[in-house]
């Protein structure tokens, strides 16, 4: 049976729903609260949509001050919170429970302050992450963390997540590229850290509160930074005969001192589905596919160009096909950023997130076929070949309960393994619910402790995002210890 | 674990060169990392290294230039600063979060810090991120350390992301530019695609008689060139650009990373200021009307660097007046009892107070480790 378990809802929160949607609506305008029992439904899962819980009711602030008192209401009454961006996780970081309430950014949607000169950018959490490169493109600048669902994502979720991307191997993930957060707390204290400049001051709580998946608090605003793009930038094609040759020529490129903006490795199943989505003119021929990306001046591409084709040579690399035009570049990141959409319609599926050493691909992707096929299921692998983050996409029938156990226990296997290698669970996924109980397999007790009393600084109570993260069992009681509002300066 | 069991709070030293930064701690005794030595993972092709906490960072760079990699944050080097002599480890880098002029561009130490064990307060062996690039695993303690000063706990191992030392490094400098012109121009070139390392202004009688505006490109030597021509266009309606020699390049760029224009006269008390680039230049002109003072600027105006005397406890009220929360400033170099009781860092908002104080005690809740060195009585 399907292996993630929901902790029993609060018998007594569910007995007062009545009250605590009035209490709500008293707070917000009738627009921004959902109570039906068909509009929650929107908000039951996000894309671990194996699994969904209906919750007690969704609220949509406009604005700090509105969430504020949402949250001070929530925290009096004890009703935990699940805050929720475009709902696109895959880990079931957005996934409520019935006893909660979920709070939505969509109506937090406003660009606050474009400034070229400092190169940021401050905007409201739930705007989009292509709303923000889109938003500077005119003038030459992005905002260089890309996930691939950037279309739908918010920066809310990408902030909960330290989300990457494709082009995070050059340029970061988001936790590199975030100056400022305005964030409501638990009891509805509205905190700013950080700001228009680097190095927020004190304890780097904003390097804390990024990638906490929705515990610590809820991010209204940031200010993020902008970047001036590249002049210009070519995408490549590189086919290999095999998956080993591909992981190997990542390895040398890297170990020759090259870093191209992206390298993105798609396995044969993977070429196979995303061409028949998006007919991106990736060859069929091969047993796996580099996206190389590399940019700067003509003149540069051209040299670094040639210097990565020497390497994949001697790795044997059998086609080669350069983005020509700006059609064709964007033809074949579409075909690589829809490769979940596009496996969507093939199967349903679950998609991992370890991150292995580079060197270390060839055994891994062969051991993860092996993993998968033992269990009479296929895999398709679609990842960030530069950095290690693989993507393994294990496909099944979600109406079959015994495929998806299975799928569930090789997803386990997999990410056991990337830890073996000397890796981790999750590389920009986040843990949600779907990893959690595997924690203990990276962290021995006292590190997860030590996390957990981190938490318990900001939420003593446990309310926001409650059953994420950390295992069920095996969660102490540590409001005991360092809990802010308890403390006296 | 004996020095809880004794409740002995203790100071954390590595090389000592950086024992100037911080509060006085509310401690006697000293925990020293001089035999937490030794690099423990180097894998040049994956971009990755580890070294126990007391690694000299020499011995660091040196193993790493032998693969030509570096660690691509440039930690600034604090000996001439305060006067001192050890060997900077590996761990003080982590525990301070030290950057360098590259940290416009390359991101700060806590960017490139992949992976930390420490010994929280309580005695237990904790481990943080990993020796991978991506991971988002648990929170975040890995942040959280870089840049504690050592109030979290002890560390013992660091992993850190390495970079392929660039094939090559030019630098251009504009002569004679105002502070305002200055930052104006560095904005502009940082807002170019050129991609820019470097972007410091060293006013009038800092360092030479005339200012100069200084730009940094690096990467494959065919490539810097093209780039130095085409920013030095850029900024022609500015003023005319000229491309330095690399001995003398390479030696103002260790100044301005390592604060030497100002390092001299001793009894002067040095300020680090972050702030949005453009309000720099409005920041020194109503600090410089208030006091005597001598500056500079890195990171393309968004650091200034600042001297002033070390009486009215180094001005400290002006400085933070100035700023009007516009960012946040540290008093780098002062003598103890001032440091005893104007605020080093930052002063923060009640909550962050607050929260600051509850994380110290989720990691040391009987104020063993480095007391007081950020905030007093945390």
């Amino acid at each position: 049976m399907p292996g993630i378990v929901f902790p029993k809802p609060d018998t007594d929160i569910l007995a007062r729903r009545a009250a605590i949607v009035a209490g709500l609506a008293a707070r917000l305008a009738p627009e921004c609260l959902i109570e039906s029992k068909t509009e929650r439904r929107a908000f039951e899962t996000d894309a671990l949509t194996a699994y969904r819980r209906l919750p007690l009711a969704v609220v949509l602030p406009r604005s700090s001050e509105e969430l504020s008192a949402v949250t001070r209401f929530l925290h009096a009454e004890g009703v935990k919170i699940v805050a929720r961006g475009a709902g696109t996780s895959l880990a079931g970081g957005a996934i409520p429970q019935e006893d909660a309430v979920v709070v939505g950014v969509g109506k937090l949607n406003r660009i606050l302050e474009i400034d070229y000169a400092n190169r940021t950018i401050k905007v409201e959490a739930g705007v989009t992450n292509l709303a923000i490169s889109e938003a500077v493109a005119g003038d030459g600048f992005f905002y260089a963390p890309d996930p691939s669902s950037q279309l739908a994502c918010t920066i809310a979720g990408n902030i909960a997540m330290n989300s990457g991307g494709a082009h995070c191997l050059k340029y970061g993930v988001t936790t590199n590229h975030v100056l400022g957060v305005k964030m409501v707390l638990v009891d509805g204290t509205v905190v700013e850290i950080g700001g228009g400049h680097l190095d927020a001051p004190g304890l780097d709580l904003l390097g804390l509160v990024v990638g906490s998946e929705g515990q610590l608090g809820i991010v209204t605003e940031a200010t993020l930074r902008i970047l001036r793009a590249a002049e210009d930038a070519r995408p490549v094609l590189f086919g290999f005969p095999t998956s080993e040759q591909a992981g190997a020529c990542v390895a040398a490129i890297i170990g020759a001192g090259i870093i191209p903006v992206a390298m993105e490795f798609m396995d044969k199943p993977a070429i196979e589905i995303c061409e028949a989505f998006s007919h991106a003119g990736y060859p069929l021929d091969v047993g796996a596919l580099l996206i190389m990306e590399v940019e700067g001046s003509a003149a540069e591409i051209d040299a670094e160009l040639k210097r990565i084709v020497a390497i994949s040579k001697e790795h044997g690399v059998a086609t080669l096909r350069e983005s020509k035009s700006a059609m064709e570049t964007a033809a074949i990141w579409k075909g690589r950023k829809s490769a979940f959409g596009a496996t969507g319609c093939v199967a349903d599926y679950i998609c991992m997130d370890g991150v292995i050493p580079t060197g270390r691909l060839p055994a891994v992707l062969r051991r993860v076929s092996e993993i998968v096929a033992a269990r009479g299921l296929r895999v398709a692998n679609v990842f960030h070949a530069g950095d290690g983050n693989l993507h393994p996409l294990i496909l099944y029938d979600i109406n079959n309960p015994d495929e998806q156990a299975k799928a569930e226990a090789a997803g386990a296997e997999i990410l056991k393994l990337c830890v073996e290698v000397g890796g981790c669970l999750t590389g920009e996924h986040g843990v949600g619910i779907e990893k959690r109980e595997l924690m203990p397999v990276q962290f021995s007790a006292a590190d997860l402790a030590q996390q957990m009393r981190v938490r318990a600084v900001f939420d003593p109570g446990w309310l926001l995002n409650p059953a994420k993260v950390f295992p069920l069992e095996g969660r102490r009681d540590m409001a005991q210890v360092g809990r802010y509002d308890r403390i006296a300066l | 674990m004996a020095a809880h069991q004794a409740h002995r709070p203790f100071a954390v030293v590595g090389g000592g060169t950086r024992a100037g930064l911080g509060r006085p701690m509310e401690a006697d005794t000293i925990l020293s990392t001089r035999a937490l030595t030794g690099i423990t993972l180097y894998e040049p092709a994956e971009l990755v290294i580890a070294a126990r906490a007391g690694t000299p960072l020499a011995d660091i760079e040196a193993a790493l230039a032998t693969n030509r990699q570096r660690l691509a944050f440039e930690p600034m080097d604090h000996r001439a600063l305060y006067a001192t002599n050890g060997a900077p480890t590996i761990g003080a880098v982590a525990a301070c979060n030290i950057s360098g002029p590259r940290r416009i561009q390359a991101g700060a130490a806590r960017d490139h810090l992949l992976g930390l064990r420490f010994v929280n307060g309580r005695g237990e062996i904790i481990k943080s991120g990993g020796r991978v690039m991506k991971n988002v695993t648990g929170l975040d303690l890995v942040k959280l350390q870089c840049g504690a000063h050592g109030t979290l706990g002890v560390l013992v191992e660091a992993t850190f992301k390495v970079l392929p030392e660039p094939e090559t490094c030019g630098t251009l400098a504009l002569r004679g530019f105002a502070d305002e012109a200055a930052v104006a121009a560095l904005s502009a070139a940082l807002g170019s695609p050129y991609q820019v390392t470097g972007a410091a202004h060293l006013p009038a009688g800092i360092g030479a008689e005339e200012a100069s505006t200084l730009l940094r490109l690096e990467g494959a030597r065919a490539s810097v060139e093209e780039r130095c021509t085409a920013l030095a266009k850029l900024l022609a309606p500015r003023g005319a650009a000229e491309k330095l020699g690399d001995v003398q390049a390479d030696a103002l760029w260790r100044s301005v990373r390592d604060a030497i224009p100002l390092a001299e006269p001793r009894q002067t008390a040095i300020w680090r200021l972050s702030v949005k680039p453009t309000d720099a230049p409005k920041i020194v002109a109503a600090l410089s009307r208030q006091m005597k003072m001598r500056h500079f600027y890195d990171w393309g105006g968004g650091l200034i660097w600042l001297a002033v005397a070390e009486e009215h406890d180094a001005h400290a009220a002006q400085v933070r007046a100035a700023l009007a929360g516009r960012g946040h400033a540290t008093l780098v170099r002062a003598p103890a009892e001032i440091r005893a009781h104007a605020d080093v860092f930052e002063p923060l908002s009640m909550p962050l107070l607050k929260i600051t104080a509850g994380v110290k005690m989720s990691f040391d809740p009987d104020h063993m480790v480095n007391p007081g060195r950020m905030y007093a009585g945390i």
